[in-house]
């Protein structure tokens, strides 16, 4: 029989599933026992959403842009009839065969480890999971592996963190099973704070339990017999698939007392982050579970040795996690086989910005930008000039076009001013200014600065308040200078990961685009045509229709026009305010 | 979204034994509870736990997700992330102030809605995007915002004209 798996992650759910689930709905009860009904997570085409699969046995037929009315021609036709819509598939995987549809170039270049299960179990059913293989590790790990073994198996995978730092996994692991101790956590960081960054969101809500089976693993690893998951309350659904999964998998003894009958006890519980980007940092995340201000402290004493409550305490984020089963299954090697010489295994990426496929992609380590960019991220919107991309978030920077051939890994990405970061890849086209996207990333970490070091709290206000200025047209020559001054100060001398990162954004966009910050402080023009002191406010006299509400709104008369004529401003008198644009109905003032 | 439905503000503060680590779940039910924090639920949650007002008023503005005031009918929220703001989203944050005459953070005097900006609501492809309670709106441009808000306000202005006629 054929099922219908309708994507219902945050990205469907906002493009409107729940009406095509809906409609699905209301057609199988009209015709019972008709097809099977179901629904998964994120399959990672954001950008195709809402999406219906079509599975029969091996056959898998994904529609993008399924709205209730699609959903009735996919019944007739394709449910009813065996008719496929050819139009509105996405994506074909046949038994064996390779990838066809639309987006085959999408899918076929990925490598899926981390999202192996998302958009393809229902994420809510610990049934699912287990039939592709779930829980086997835990079941291994228990019966016939020491702790120390396991530790080996993972140093040896070459798998490093996926947070964003890269720190060996292995390592780390080892470094909380070397301290004594009666209590030992584990915690799982899915705080995932940078704007931009939706990987760790993806997983939990597609696959919440390969999370739950990595830090069970990891438990015994290191001895711990209570465990942390961290996640925004910003993820509602993710929580809520949390919440089942542990449930679940509690009943059916892989979590809790004398887990399998092997004696050993783990448990997990859930804690809601109250909205602070800083509490992505590990001291800081600690503080803010143990019910605090959520502000880092010095390290050493480091975590292994004295984490949450002062006890022995392992973190590593989602995606690392969730890694770990499939390496204990299919062994270090398999793993290790992808990626490069010190950057194992594959990382996802979210793609976001001027990409014309915006959407979750998980690649080999050591795939090129460009290969991200163009072959997966399917171009530039528009058809318009790739600029470059931002790479971690406020924490990263930006790495121009004339570079794309570098590949992402944790070596190369860092030698050119950006970090890997967690993995959010936010593409910019030549209508992106990067004097407003370093003052972008600032005030966001202006703002979420806890306050504790003063090169942070203050320097990163000082620093905002000159890009502002330039962005406004009011620069001078200095402050190129200053900037960089000041930016090498906030990070010598912060404490943690939030300050010693937080000039990158700009520093990275001075190092490739210095020309652009000196039109803005020189020319007072902004190259890239965005920012509004810079540049000219216009009307394009196909759209206006003459209503008026323009003129009326404009605080100094810089409109003129009759009704229904028209309307004409005056660059003269303009204070480039914008009331105009806000106010139009039609769409019909732009900026150039 | 109430994980539990038991676990309400009342039930946690019962249930509360001293176990550490509880303030900010505590301040999260009562925010689920009463939409905000209000001042006497800060002096309920000290007398029972023992933790100073003041170290709670800490905690509470330290972190983004709490609020000190009521807020409005529909909150909107609207994305600040990087893909929305590189699609001009700074433009459909003034419209909706334009549009409802308040800024971000403030709600308007007839309690009908609350202007919010948030980092990141992870639906990229669709920018610029904003939330109103629970429903995502994208590929949004100042007209089809000024649309679409208007649309709550005739809702409800019609919801109200019913209940005065009935």
């Amino acid at each position: 029989m054929k099922k219908v798996i309708v994507g219902m992650g945050t990205c469907g759910l906002s493009a409107g599933a729940r009406q095509t689930y809906e409609r699905f709905s209301e057609l199988l009860s009209e015709n019972p026992g008709v097809f099977e009904l179901a629904h998964t997570s994120c399959i990672g085409m954001c950008y195709r959403e809402p999406l219906v699969e079509i599975r029969e046995g091996e056959d898998r037929i994904l529609y993008g842009e399924v709205t209730p009315e699609l959903a009735d021609e996919i019944y007739q036709s394709h449910i009813a009839r065996g008719k496929i819509l050819e139009d509105h598939v996405a994506l074909h995987l046949g038994k064996g065969g390779a990838a066809k549809g639309s987006e085959s170039e999408f899918y076929s270049l990925q490598n899926k480890i981390v999202l192996r299960n998302c958009g393809t179990i229902d994420p809510e059913s610990i049934d699912e999971y287990e039939e592709k293989g779930g829980y086997r590790a835990i079941r291994k790990v228990l019966e016939e592996m020491e702790p120390a073994e396991i530790i080996g198996v993972i140093k040896e995978s070459g798998l490093r963190g996926r947070g964003g730092a890269g720190f060996p996994t292995g390592l780390k692991w080892s470094f909380a099973a070397g301290y004594d101790s009666e209590i030992k956590y584990v915690v799982c960081n899915a705080d995932e704070g940078d704007p931009g960054a939706f990987m760790d969101r993806s997983v939990l809500e597609g696959d919440p339990h390969s999370v739950l089976e990595g830090m069970v693993i990891c438990a015994r690893a290191i001895g711990a017999s209570s465990g942390y998951i961290y996640c925004r309350a910003e993820y509602p659904l993710a929580i809520h698939r949390l919440t089942i999964a542990i449930g679940d998998a509690r009943e059916k003894g892989y979590l809790g007392e004398n887990i399998l009958g092997s004696g050993f006890s783990f448990d997990i519980e859930i804690k809601q982050g109250a909205g602070a980007f800083v509490c992505g940092e590990e001291t800081a995340l600690f503080a803010s579970i143990e019910g605090q201000r959520g502000m880092p402290r010095i390290r050493p004493p480091f975590p292994a040795e004295k984490g949450l409550w002062g006890k022995p305490t392992n973190n590593n984020n989602v995606e690392t996690y969730a890694n770990v089963p499939w390496i204990i299954t299919n062994g270090a090697d398999a793993y290790s086989a992808f990626g490069t010489e010190k950057s194992r295994g594959t990382k996802v990426f979210a793609l976001a910005g001027k990409v014309v496929h915006g959407g979750l992609a998980e690649v080999p380590m050591g795939t090129s930008i460009h290969d991200l960019v163009f072959k997966i991220g399917g171009g530039i919107k528009e058809g318009r000039e790739f600029k470059a991309v931002q790479m971690g978030g406020p924490s990263g920077g930006c790495i121009p076009a004339h570079l794309d051939h570098t590949p992402v890994d944790f070596e190369s990405i860092p030698a050119t001013g950006a970090i890997m970061g967690s993995g959010g890849m936010v593409v910019l086209d030549d209508k992106t200014c990067m004097v407003e996207i370093a003052r972008f990333f600032l005030e966001f970490t202006q703002e979420e600065s806890c306050g504790k070091c003063t090169f942070c709290r203050i320097g990163t206000l000082r620093m905002l308040e000159i890009l502002t200025k330039i962005t406004k047209g009011e620069g001078e020559p200095e402050d190129i200078e200053k900037l960089l001054v000041l930016g090498e100060q906030i990070k010598e001398s912060s404490l943690c990961g939030l300050g010693q990162t937080a000039p990158n954004p700009v520093l990275s966009t001075i190092r490739y685009y210095r020309d652009e910050y000196e039109a803005h402080i020189n020319d007072k023009k902004c190259p890239a045509g965005s920012c509004s002191a810079l540049v000219d406010f216009l009307i394009d006299p196909e759209k206006c229709t003459g209503c008026t509400i323009c003129a009326k709104n404009c605080p100094v008369d810089a409109i003129t026009g009759k009704a229904k004529e028209v309307h004409v401003i005056d660059g003269s008198i303009c204070v480039k305010c914008g009331k105009c644009i806000t106010s139009c109905n039609f769409d019909a003032v732009y900026k150039k | 979204m109430a994980v539990h439905k038991e676990e309400n503000f009342s039930y946690r503060l019962w249930r509360y034994d001293g176990a550490p680590g509880e303030l900010i779940p505590l301040l999260q039910s009562a925010q689920d509870h009463f939409g905000y924090i209000p001042r006497k639920a800060i002096s309920y949650i000290s007398g029972v736990t023992g933790i100073p007002e003041s170290d709670i008023y800490g905690v509470i503005t330290f972190y983004s997700q709490f609020r000190l005031r009521p807020m409005g009918k529909y909150v909107i929220k609207a994305c600040a992330g990087t893909a929305c703001h590189v699609s001009d989203s700074k433009t459909i944050i003034e419209t909706i102030e334009d549009e409802l005459g308040i800024e971000v953070g403030g709600t308007t005097e007839d309690g009908l809605f609350t202007l919010n900006t948030v980092a990141c609501i992870g639906c990229c492809s669709l920018a610029p995007v904003i939330m109103i309670n629970d429903d995502t709106h994208g590929r949004l441009t100042p007209a089809s915002l000024r649309k679409l808000l208007r649309s709550y306000k005739r809702r409800e202005k019609s919801s109200q004209g019913d209940k005065s006629a009935a």
